[in-house]
């Protein structure tokens, strides 16, 4: 039997299996999910915010950070990962339309 | 009750189930027809239509989404009530767990029927069995009058804090649905007095939110189910207390379980629902034949009630229990009989049988459950009579 020490005990918990503390996904370490992660290449970053959109985790993050392409094209932010939030399902790259996102084996 | 009382009505189960959801002053009800039950459902639309209720009408498209548009109403606080029968009880099963896990108090009318195929619209309990373990309260009526107390008193077992329990009612198809009786209703101050509109439930709220219906991992859920498990031990306390509040409060009740010359008896039947009246006949008919014979009804189903049914069956010898369903394969093959045996086993000194009757509403006749009662005798001191079930009535047997 697995070892639940930490949890709860039954009268501990909500009935009907109700969550209170909202938001409290934000707060679960999904890292360890992964086999593959997602890495972006900002050059090919369009900017588009599909990737952002499209993530059914928020791992994307929007950064109020610049970005000036090789071109001289100026950004006003620019999308990062958090890849404690990150579980690789790959659907960002597979949304991205420039191909901008790849995913790598996490053992690499 | 005499029937030149004001209050008196001459009504069908169904019709007494809508009345009773009318007085409770339900807010929500999930609208879909089957038969036997759909004049239910039909007598609550003319109540909304004609002002004498204020409350939303779901007409949705099946049984399942009957059942989850209740779910959605009662997780937003609403007084909610539908009502089923035979497939569209199996149809809306995966439901049926949902509402009792999220733990919303619901109440459904049941009016049983038989499963197909062959395709049967009358009456056996083979529905209500099917669902036993979907972690409702379950109450089987045997009048229209019992389905409208049953109904008022239904929203004050499931709204209690402490249970927090989906209850449906049962009652026969046709046999009960179907055939009009005198009944007197409490009318709506008395039916709120004694279930008085209480949010006692997590519900969603904007002001305050919470999440409901999450997904669990292996580490959460078994506590989950044993809290359900908890629950219906209180309702069973609870319910012994409901009896004497609607006693105080409608000045009638009826016990966990229900018996008839239960106390002198060798011998006793044990039945559900309306085959109440006849098995009272019964044994009245079997006494003047010489046989030492008392009845039982089972009005609560789930919870069991395990130590009424104890405390009635002290000095029963034999014990015939009629059940109306079949768990194919199962010895007894009678689900009542079975968890008799397992529950009361060789506690008391006590032969139990099993029979099968009626199923498919097969006519059950006074004169065959005296036939019964009497054979009963033959069963005395038999220790393994329960491993044989009795499928009374079957051509060629
Ligand atoms: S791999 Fe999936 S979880 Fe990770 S960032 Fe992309 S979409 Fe989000
Ligand atoms: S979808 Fe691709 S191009 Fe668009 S913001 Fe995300 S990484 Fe950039």
């Amino acid at each position: 039997m697995t070892s639940t020490t930490l949890a709860p005990r039954w009268h501990e918990m909500p009935p009907g299996a109700v969550v209170r503390e909202l938001g409290n996904s934000a707060s679960i370490d999904r890292s360890d999910w992964r086999l593959e992660r997602p890495v972006r290449d900002q050059e090919k970053c369009i900017r588009c915010r599909l990737c952002w959109i499209y993530c059914p985790d928020g791992a994307v993050l929007e950064l109020d950070k610049p970005y000036i392409n090789r071109n001289g094209r100026r950004y006003e932010v620019t999308y990062e990962f958090d890849y404690r939030l990150c579980k690789g399902c790959g659907i960002c790259a597979e949304e991205c339309t420039v191909k901008a996102i790849t995913m790598v084996p996490e053992a690499l | 009750m005499t029937l030149a009382s004001t209050r008196v009505k001459v009504a069908t189960a169904n019709e007494a189930a809508a009345e009773a959801v009318k007085d409770v002053d339900v807010d929500v009800v999930a609208i879909y027809p089957i038969t036997p039950q759909t004049t239910v459902v039909e007598k609550i639309a003319e109540f909304v239509a004609n002002g004498d209720l204020d409350a939303e009408l779901i007409y949705v498209e099946s049984e399942h989404s009957a059942m989850s548009a209740l779910i959605g109403a009662s997780a937003c606080g609403a007084r909610a009530f539908t009502s089923t029968s035979s497939q569209g009880l199996i149809y809306m099963h995966e439901v049926l767990h949902i509402a009792s896990g999220m733990r919303l108090p619901l109440v459904m009318c049941v009016a049983m029927r038989a499963l197909s195929a062959p395709i049967s619209i009358w009456n056996d309990h083979s529905d209500l069995m099917s669902v036993r373990d979907s972690g409702w309260v379950i109450y089987v009526a045997s009048s229209a009058q019992e389905v409208y107390d049953t109904t008022v008193m239904a929203y004050r077992l499931a709204e209690d804090p402490e249970v927090l329990l989906p209850v449906m009612v049962a009652y026969d198809g046709f046999i009960a649905s179907h055939t009009a009786e005198p009944f007197e209703p409490a009318g709506r101050e008395r039916a709120l007095e004694l279930s008085p509109k209480r949010r006692t439930w997590s519900r969603l709220d904007p002001d305050s939110p919470i999440t409901m219906g999450t997904i669990t991992s292996p580490e959460y859920y078994y506590e989950f189910k044993y809290q359900q498990v908890v629950a219906m031990e209180k309702a069973l306390e609870k319910a012994r207390e409901l009896e004497r509040a609607a006693q105080r409060v409608l000045g009638r009740s009826y016990g966990l379980i229900e018996t008839y010359k239960i106390e002198d008896a060798d011998v006793a039947l044990l039945v559900m629902g309306s085959y109440w009246d006849n098995a009272r006949l019964a044994v009245d008919e079997a006494r003047r034949r010489g046989t030492r014979a008392g009845a039982l009804r089972l009005r609560l189903y789930r919870p069991f009630p395990l130590e009424e049914l104890e405390r009635a069956l002290r000095g029963v010898s034999v014990l015939g229990v009629v059940d109306r369903a079949i768990s194919y394969g199962a010895r007894p093959s009678g689900p009542i009989a079975l968890e008799i045996a397992a529950s009361i086993g060789r506690r008391l000194d006590l032969s139990l049988v099993s029979i099968v009757a009626g199923l498919g509403q097969r006519t059950v006749t006074v004169e065959d459950l005296t036939e019964l009662a009497v054979s009963l005798e033959n069963a005395r001191g038999a220790r393994d009579a329960h491993l044989v079930t009795r499928f009374y009535g079957v051509r060629g047997l």
